[in-house]
Order: C-alpha cells, then structure tokens, then sequence
C-alpha cells in the first residue's frame, strides 16, 4: 500500500508485530470469558490424562502379569486390573465431556466478545482509517480470523491441555521406574524442544503471510462483486478473474508453505522418538550392570520403562501439532487484536460530554487549518460565524474545501489546528450521541442497505413507523413519487441501494435525514442526481422544514445559492467571500465567475 | 460446471445429510486429485506399516539383546549399534511418511480450495447483474471462503484415516487368524464407532448447516455495515450495527457451544470404545484360558493389535466427525455453480470502423417483477454520429434504459441492435469493444489511475493523457504524488465524487467506442468544468472516442441537453416527445417545466424580491 493516497499514520494496524505470549495476554484481557472457569478445565484436564495413562498401563500389567502369571491366570489379578482400567474409562470419559463442553462454552463466548468488540472499533475509527484497509480484508478480519482462533482454543486448547497432562504424568511415572533412564529419554527430546522455537518463529512468520492472503484474498474478490458493473460494461472478466486467481494462488502457496514447515518440524518428533527408544534400551542394560547407582534395575523393568516411551512421545507429537495450530490462531488473533489497537482518534467525551440543546445551532469556526496527514493543506485558516436559524450555502470549484468544511462541521474529522463550536459549545467535547442526534450530514451518495425503503428512512429514526415516514415523504413533497413505486414502502432496494437509480437514493438519503430531525442539517450535493424540476421542489419543501433551524447546502447547482440567506465562497481552501447572493454577482470575484457560467448553462435554449 | 467436477444428484438435495453425502464429497476430491492423494496415502501407509515395525524392533531388541544382557551380564557393540540403526531407521523412514503423508494433505485440501475458489469466482463474473442484485457480497464472500474451507476439511484427516483402515485391514485378518471367538469381541468396535459417529452425525449435522449459513449472514451484516461506515457515522448508529452484528455473532457463538456439548460427547465415547474392547478382549480371553481354548499368547497378541489400531480409529471419527460441515460447505457452493448462466452469446462481429455505431431499440418491454412494467413498448433509432439526449423524471427508467442498452439486463421483449445486429446475437466481448457506458455512481478500483483507466489493456500513456484530457481530469492526476502511478485506496475513496466521475468517463474514452452512453455522468462535476467536458467531447469529434462516434446522453441540465441534435422525452415508460431542444421547449410543457425549473425559480423569486 506504498503508493496509496492514505496519508500514513491513518493505517490499519496489522497486528503482526505483536509478540505471540502478548497476544494472548491481550486476547485473554479483551474476551475475559476465556479465563471463566479455567482452572476448573484443566483440573478436568488432567483428570482425564490420568486416566488416560492408567488404562494402558492396566492392560500392560494384566497382559504380564494376569494371564501369564506363575500359576497361570490369575483371576483375581485380572478382575482387578480390569475394574481398574473399567473405571479409568468412565473417568476420562465423564471428564473429557465436561472439561470439552467448558472450553467450548469458554472459548465461543469469549470469541463472540472479540468479533463484536472489534466490530464496533471499526465503525469507532476516523474515516480515513476506515478507508486504508478494503471492506473485504476488514471483513475478513471479524470473520474468518476469528473462526480460526476459535477453531484453534476449541480443539487444539483440549489436545493441548491433555498434551501437556500426558506428558507431566508420563515423567512422573518414569521417575517411580528411572530417574536415570527419565534422564535419557529429555535428553533425546531436548534438540526437538530446543527446535520448537526456531520453528514456532518460522511458523509464526509463515501464517501471519497465510492469514494475510485470506484479507486479500476476500478484498479482491468482493471488489469486482461490488463493481460488477464495471466489470460487465468493459468485458474485463478475463482480467478481473486473473487478479481473482493470483490471489486465490497467492493464498494456496502462503498455506502450502505452512503447512510443508509443520509437516517437517511435526516428523522431528519421530525421530527424537526412536533414538529415545533405543537409548532407553541401551543404556537399560548398561545400569542393569549397577551404573550410576541404578541398584538393581531388571530387564522387566527396562522393558516397562520401553513402554512408559510410547506414552511420552505421543503426546508430546501431539503437542508441537498443536503449537503449529497455534502459530495459525495467533496470527488470526494478532489481526483482530490489530484493529482494536488502531486509535478511534476521534474521541468520544461519552456520557459526560456536552449536551445539545435542541435549538438552532450557531457554528463558530475559528481559525481552522486541516490538512491529511502529510499533505498539504485543505483548508487555511477558515474563520467563520454562521447564525443559528439561518440558510447558508456553500459555494466554490471542486478542490476548494467545501466537503471537507462539511466533513469537520459534522466531526467526521477534526481540524489540524483551530477549533469548531456548535451552540458555543466545543465541538470535541459534545457527546457523539447529541452530537450524532442533533446534526445530520446528507453525503451526495446516500448508502442505502439491503432492506426496505421503509426500514433504510426509519435508519433516520428509529423510533418512527410508517406513517411518519409517509409523513416525511409527504412533506418533501416525494408523494408522486412514493406512489409509483409499486410495493411503496416496502420497495427493496437491493445492493447499497443499487435496484434504485442514483436520484431515487438520494431522495431516500433526504427522507432518512428529515425524519431524523437534526437542528443542524448539512447537505452535500445531495440533490445532484436528481431531476431539476423535483430538486427545486425538495429545495422549496427543505426551505420550509429548515425554517428556524440551521443549514449548510454545498451545491454546485447555484439555484441553491440564489436561495440562501447567505453564501460563503472557497477557493483553493480558503473563504474568499460571503455576503447575500445578489451582493456577491454584484461583486464580482470567484462567486461572479461560478455565477456567470451557472447563467449561461441555464439560458441554452 | 465443467465435466470433471459432474456430482451425484443425491449430494445436492439439501434435505438429506448422511454419511454417504459425505463419502461422495471426498470421491469428487479424490477424483480430482487422484495422484497426490495417492502420494499422501502411500505415506500413510508407510507411517502405520512402520508403527508396526517399530512394535516388532522393540521385540526383537527385547528377545535378541536385552534379555540376553541381562541374563549374561553383557553385550556387545555390533549389537548396540544395530538396535540404535533399527530404531533410527525405522524413526527416519517414519518420518518421511509423515512428511509424505501430511503434505500431501495439505497440497491437496489447498489445491481443492484453489480450485473450487477460482470456479465459485468465475461464475461470479458470468452470473448477470440480476443475480448480483440479490445476493449480498458478504454472503459471496463466505461461498468463496468459509464454504469452500468447510467443503475440504475433510480432505485433512483423509490419507490418515486411509492408511489406518490399511492398518485395520492387516490387524483384523491378523486377529481372525489367531482367535475367531476373540476376534469376533474384538471386532465389535467397528460397528460401534460406526454407531456412534452416525449419531454424532445426526445431532450435529443440523447444526452445522444454520452454522455456515449464519456465517455467510455475519459476512453479510459486517460487509455491509462496513460499506456504509459513513451513513452510520454521520446517523450515529454504531450502537444499532454493532447490535446489529452481535445478534448473529451470538447466535454463531450459541450453535458453537451446542456444537461443543455433542462434540463432547461423542468423541470420549469414540475413545473409550476401543479401551472397551480391549477389556472385552481379556474378558474372553481369560475364559478361553481357562477353558483351554486359547492360549495367554493369543490374548496378548489380539489385545495388543487392538490397542494398535485404538489411536487410529479415532481418526476415522474426525474425518467422519468433518462430514456435516464438509456437505454442507460443498452444497452452499455448489448452489452458486450450479446456478444457470442465461446469458448467451452469438458470434457476430462487428466492422471495425471509426464511424458511429447506429442504434436502434424497438419493441422493448421490460418490468423488474411481474405487473410492474416499467417500458411495455418502447422504440427508437439514432443515426451513426448523431448526440442525442433522453430527458426524463426522477425514476422515469433512464438508467434501466441504459443496462438495456449495454445487455447488462435482457428485456423481457424486443430488441435492442446496434449496426443492425441485435445485442444477443453478439459475440462475446464485442458490445464491449464498440459501446461503453459511463455509469451514474463510478466505480474505481484499488489500483493506480493507470491501471483504472487502462483496465488492463496495453494502452500508451500518451492516449491515458489524452482520455483524461479529454475528461478535464489531467490536472488533478498531475497533482497526485505519482501521476498515473498513484493508487486510488477502494472505490477511489482517496477522491472526490466529482473526480471519480471524470476518471471513469476517462476510462471510457481511452476505449474509442464507437457508442458512448452517458448516464448523468459528469452530475457532481463543477458546471464549468462540465460545459469543458462536454465541448471537448463533441468539438474533437467526441473527444478521443473516435470521429463522429455516436453519443447517447442522460441528463438535466440545459448546456449538456442543448448540446444534443435531438433529445428524448421519456415520460411514464414511454417517449413523450422528440426533437431538438428548442422545438421541445416550445412545444412541451411537462418537458418545459422539467428543463426549465432552475429558470422557473430564479424568476419566481426575482418576482417576490420584486414586489
């Protein structure tokens, strides 16, 4: 993303840079549920792993000692050992279910947590950063990262704990038979242990690339999704569809890649498994003879300790597997955890934040710079006083400053330097709640959701029902309208709104924005696609809707202007004049010539 | 859908999810796959064969150099070297069927998902815009990710199950051979693992469905929130999408925990199976004995080939356990494949010359649902080289007009040629090559302004100039930090709307099509720089688009509707009126009162101020 636009210091955060024990610190700090009743889980844990090893041992025991016995079968050995391992069962059985069924439970709450939490940073984010990251890696990272997190605690968390059990309890038991030959045995799995790092780097390393991919993956297939249209107008599907492939390849070779690394550092464990084996046997004999004060160790006793391997190693191969799984889940994790680490700079002073009143809202500007970060300025030390209750428009070339004049009045961004008050009050210091309530912005295009018209007008107010919302139709003067939509409100609108033309989205945007009956309305080019004959009437039935509230309307169209009790005129990210429609023509200057040329387009005849 | 990939009918009825749907996915993968499948089997086999030999090194270590040591007191070097070569060995060799069979696995579960990812994208971009309308992207986005994951997850735990039922295989004959009536307790854990996996099937498989699709809806809910991060920061209704969002979330997370609690379940039980029959083993053993029809060698024998296929089994019951996820994956998929492509093409070809294309739509009827007709019976013509302009309403079918007219969408009856030839009857590709439409809303691409532009042609930098010239959008391309190399972020998010709207009629030009449609294109563009746009357009011989290309412009203001030699006057589906401006003017009132409203008002208030 070298060359992209975004200014630097707005970015996504990726997470990867995260050390791997942080992030579960972090993890376990933002889903406090995965810490509910742990102790209690891996008491089960290992619960069942001691189970688990008796029953073998149990069987190995009868089948030495039961049935080949001095006297033949010893029965009563046998009945024993068998209730013995009978009862190991339903232990290892009953606990596996409970300690399985609570770390599921603890695990999928505390991952619901997490995807929410993140959910939510995302719309908390400036808009800028919003816009550095593309809606499908973003989509990815609640969705599937997540997945695999969970994926990861639910499974490899139980493989993991019971892992670890295994091979405490195993130890234990060979240092009852042989601390020396338990000795041995570490000694042969050291360089496997001591590996795991080199490797778990590497791993680390490779999934953070496959989790990667899958953000790009998805971005790159929902783009042209999104942009079908472009696609089919201009035949691009074979290219479209060769993007799409380089990445789904891009993705199979990062997942390739991982998985050949695990495979191999997977298959080391096999082979510290029989030197192990051997060495055990060996240097069995060599303390048989009275070595290193093994007393009197006998080769039944090496051969039980033989056997005691097999329950080491396997537990042990299933535990570097599940620290490769881990690797994955981390680097899911580490993506999640990213964006909540991304600043929400815009903050919100929440509960105890300002007020509004619901009155007319005066807008003070004083002396506000803003520039993208690293970019030149957008807007120059812009000094303005608009009244409450009063209509002002705001006028001026593309590039001028007029959205971003918007943008900042409607704290989508705060000013470089300088500050904004609404109603005198401090704009940063207004709870977002208030401030959200009492000011609406209408961008030029309205984003509609895949549902009703009737449910995208009521997005305005969430508390209206149908009649209002015939109501507010009715008022903007858009009943012929409404009544030659067949379904009427009920109307699905499709994609972002997209079974509706551009006109007919923007009028939805208007309906949204009346019902959600701001103090302070600020349209911006919000009437640009529609027919001139309905934008006159919107503008007439808006003028009477505003009356004694405040409004800024950004239009190029200077109808609006002629109309406005004020306009203020930017040029190149400054002010440059302000004054009544008919003062500025009279005037001259940059409002003459926009005026001049609005005029000439209007008399072709 | 391609040959290769022809499935069982049964698979795809969603009413039924059985453990042969499952086994029917996996022979679609192996089918597709059969070498490296092969590859990771062989090194499956070879891991379980080894497991085995690992068994018999152990005893032969014990009978041939433990025992003896420890009955003589010593032993001798070539002997300890040899044990340690037999173990190493067989580790070593264990080790590259790990490495064979693991791999293996992964190539293919990737190569699988590769696959089916390109053909679930391809048919993305063949199924029309219809389909698209109605299908939210986050919903695409799951079939092509967390659809096709689920699908091959089996794959993963494959060539391990195969090579443990090799394993079975040789341990049951071996178990029938030493003892029937053993064998036979013995052998009872098959069909009770079988038993027990067909119930776990049949509790989770429910499930497993609501979860795919729940997780396609919370792609759904977060692509889309995600889209419209403006219209909630601007309302203020985080709260209400993060609600939104929660409310599929924790369904996910309380399917999730039933999924556990029947997860939990089955697989101890699934464990314990085998241990069972090995005490069942011994039980009978121990009667055999004493009834002197077994021997304490063939209870050892059979208790110790059943503990080695114990472990094994278990992996039987995850590739099992994958089933329902995996059938389920593979129908939400397939449902996408198998969605018939209706649009079809001819093989005309059109001539290549640099005239103006004609265009000529009679009889079009079209309605988006059945009763709400929005053109019944619509007919025009305009000549090669001639602007027309079409006037109409707010919701009047402009722009349902112009997807007709560029084959986004069929109409329901009639016919729309250009140079005579009706649109259907074109080859692939060609509408493309000689029309280009230049939508209300453009759409960038993340990618540099080149590239934007281009669209991945082989386009000199010169005629990029030249169409961005032509679109009045050189200077502020001039101004970004790399020129033609800047990115533009998603959707050109880094520009104003009035900018991506020149870039895309850029994109547009560069094209030299011989019929450009223009729907409201230049709407957020600054009148003056418009009145540039349009004269520039129409002087050079419109534009860059080649000498005297054919223009069809959608629009309302009066420069643009005046620049037209005809214009259209669509009103209620139907076309009002026709003929050049000024006549309509004089003529038409309704059209009059459209055109004319900015006027209208100027007066109006110029009258109040008057009075």
């Amino acid at each position: 993303m070298t060359e992209l636009l975004a200014a630097p210091g707005t970015v996504m955060e990726s997470g990867e840079d995260i050390s791997a024990w942080d992030t579960i610190k972090r993890g376990v700090a933002i889903s406090p549920e995965l810490r509910d009743g742990f102790w209690g889980t891996v008491l089960l844990a290992l619960l069942g792993t001691a189970g688990r090893v008796v029953v073998p041992i149990a069987v190995q025991q009868t089948l030495d000692h039961g049935l080949k016995g001095q006297h033949g079968v010893d029965l009563r050995f046998v009945v024993v050992m068998s209730l013995i391992a009978a009862a190991a069962i339903v232990v290892t059985g009953v606990s596996s279910y409970w300690m399985t069924a609570r770390l599921f439970t603890s695990a999928e709450r505390g991952l619901a947590t997490l995807r929410i939490k993140a959910f939510r940073h995302v719309h908390d984010l400036p808009l800028l950063t919003q816009n550095t990251e593309r809606r499908g890696a973003l989509v990815s990272r609640v969705t599937s990262d997540v997945d695999q997190v969970s994926e990861f605690l639910v499974f490899g968390g139980v493989i993991g704990i019971v892992s670890i059990g295994q091979v405490v309890v195993a130890t234990l038991i060979m240092l009852v038979y042989s601390w020396q030959l338990t000795l041995v045995v570490w000694v042969c799995f050291a360089p496997l242990f001591a590996s795991l790092r080199f490797f778990q780097q590497r791993l680390s390393d490779s999934y953070a690339v496959v989790r990667r991919m899958v953000g790009q993956m998805l971005a790159v297939v929902s783009e042209p999704v999104v942009g079908a249209l472009v696609v089919r107008t201009h035949a691009i599907e074979g290219r479209t569809q060769a993007r799409i492939d380089d990445a789904i390849s891009e993705y199979q070779i990062a997942s390739t890649r991982a998985q050949g690394l695990t495979a191999f550092s997977f298959s080391l464990g096999g082979v510290s498994a029989g030197l192990a084996n051997a060495l055990v046997l060996i240097i069995g004999i060599w303390l048989g003879q009275g070595h290193l004060w093994a007393g009197h160790l006998t080769s039944g006793d090496v051969l039980a300790f033989a056997f005691l391997v097999t329950l080491f190693v396997s537990p042990v191969q299933m535990g570097t597997q599940v620290l490769t799984d881990a690797q994955n889940a981390i680097a899911g994790w580490r993506r999640v955890i990213g964006i909540l680490d991304t600043p929400a700079d815009l903050d919100d002073p929440g509960p105890t934040g300002v007020q509004l009143p619901h009155v007319p809202l005066g807008i003070e500007f004083d002396h506000v710079d803003f520039a993208y970060p690293g970019g030149p300025l957008v807007l120059r030390d812009v000094n303005e006083r608009i009244e409450a209750g009063t209509r002002v428009a705001v006028v001026g070339e593309t590039g001028s400053g007029k959205t971003t004049f918007a943008k900042i009045l409607t704290r989508l961004m705060d000013p470089s330097s300088g500050s904004v008050r609404l109603a005198g009050h401090e704009l940063r210091e207004i709870g977002f709640g208030s401030l959200r309530r009492r000011v609406v912005l209408v961008p030029q295009e309205g984003f509609l959701f895949d549902s009703t018209l009737l449910a995208n007008a009521l997005y305005g107010d969430l508390a209206a029902g149908p009649d209002d919302v015939s109501r507010a139709i009715a008022e903007l003067g858009l009943g012929d309208w409404l009544a030659g939509l067949p379904l009427g409100l009920e109307t699905r609108v499709g994609q972002r709104g997209e079974s509706l033309s551009a006109g007919e989205r923007q009028l939805v945007a208007l309906i949204r924005a009346h019902l959600a009956d701001p103090d302070l309305l600020v349209l911006d080019e919000a009437t640009s696609a529609v027919d001139p004959a309905l934008e006159m009437r919107i503008g007439r039935a808006l003028e009477l809707l505003m009356k004694g509230r405040t409004s800024v309307t950004i239009a190029h169209r200077l109808s609006t202007a002629e109309n406005a009790d004020e306009v203020i005129v930017f040029d190149r990210g400054s002010v440059v004049q302000r004054g009544r429609h008919a003062d500025l023509v009279a005037q001259g200057g940059v409002y003459g010539r926009l005026h001049g040329s609005w005029v000439a387009q209007q008399s072709t005849t | 859908m391609t040959a290769e990939t022809a499935i069982d009918e049964n698979l795809l009825d969603p009413s039924r999810a059985t453990v042969m749907d499952g086994f029917r996915v996996l022979k679609v993968a192996i089918k597709r796959e059969p070498w490296i499948f092969t590859l990771s089997t062989l090194g499956s086999v070879l891991f379980g064969a080894l497991t085995v030999a690992d068994a018999w090194v152990l005893g032969w270590a014990t009978n041939h150099v433990v025992l003896p040591a420890f009955k003589h007191g010593s032993t001798t070097s070539g002997l300890v070297w040899t044990v340690i070569g037999l173990f190493v060995g067989v580790a070593l060799l264990r080790a590259v069927g790990i490495v064979a069979r693991r791999l293996g696995a992964g190539v293919m579960q990737y190569r699988l998902q590769a696959a089916y990812r390109r053909e679930v994208t391809a048919q993305y971009l063949r199924l029309p815009m219809a389909w698209h309308q109605r299908h939210p992207t986050g919903q695409l986005l799951s079939n092509a990710n967390a659809d096709v994951e689920a699908a091959w997850a089996p794959i993963a735990p494959l060539p391990m199950a195969v090579g443990t039922v090799a394993m079975m295989v040789i341990a049951v004959v071996q178990m029938l051979l030493v003892n029937l009536t053993m064998a036979a307790v013995g052998l009872m854990v098959f069909p009770l693992v079988t038993l027990a996996t067909l119930t776990y099937q049949h509790f989770s498989s429910p499930l497993f469905t609501r979860i795919q699709a729940l997780r396609a809806d919370l792609s759904e809910v977060a692509h889309e929130s995600f889209d419209g991060a403006m219209v909630v920061k601007t309302l203020g209704r985080e709260a209400e999408e993060t609600e939104r969002f929660a409310e599929k979330a924790l369904q996910l997370r309380d399917l999730g925990i039933r999924v556990g609690r029947i997860r939990a379940f089955f697989d101890p039980m699934l464990e314990a199976i085998p241990s069972l029959g090995v005490l069942g083993v011994l039980g009978v053993g121990v009667l055999q004995i004493r009834h002197g029809t077994a021997n304490p060698g063939d209870v050892v024998t059979i208790a110790y080939l059943l503990t080695i296929v114990a472990f094994p089994i278990r992996s039987i019951g995850w590739l099992l356990g994958e089933f329902p996820r995996s059938v389920v994956g593979f129908r939400r998929v397939h449902r996408v494949l198998d969605e018939p492509v209706t649009t079809t093409y001819g093989d005309v070809r059109l001539t290549d010359d640099a005239q103006g294309a004609s265009l000529e739509v009679s009889g079009l009827a079209f309605s988006y649902a059945p009763g709400q007709d929005l053109f019944t019976d619509l007919s025009f013509a305009v000549e090669p080289g001639r602007t027309i302009a079409i006037v109409g309403e707010t919701a009047s079918g402009k722009s349902t007009l112009t997807t007709l007219l560029t084959r986004l969408v069929d109409p329901g009856a009639g016919v729309v040629r250009v140079d005579g030839t009706d649109l259907r009857d074109l080859a692939p590709g060609e509408l493309a090559r000689h029309v280009a439409l230049v939508p209300q809303s453009a759409f960038l691409f993340d990618d540099s302004v080149r590239d934007n532009i281009a669209l991945g042609e082989d386009v000199p930098d010169e005629d990029v100039w030249a169409a961005l010239r032509t679109a009045q959008a050189d200077g502020f391309v001039a101004a970004l930090p790399h020129g033609l190399d800047s990115r533009l972020g998603e959707r050109g998010t880094t520009l104003s709307g009035g900018q991506r709207q020149r870039l895309s009629l850029a994109r547009a030009l560069v094209r030299r099509p011989r019929l450009m449609i223009l729907d409201d294109a230049t709407s957020a563009v600054d009148p003056e720089v418009e009145a540039r746009i349009l004269g520039g357009l129409l002087r050079s011989g419109r534009g860059s688009g080649g000498a005297g290309s054919t223009l069809v412009l959608i629009a309302y203001r009066k420069a643009t509707i005046g620049l037209a030699d005809e214009v259209l006057f669509l009103d209620h589906g139907r076309i009002a009126d026709r003929g050049p401006h000024a006549q309509l003017l004089a003529r038409n009132p309704a059209y009059a009162g459209l055109v004319n409203a900015y006027e209208d008002a100027r007066e109006e208030q110029s009258e109040v101020v008057g009075d």
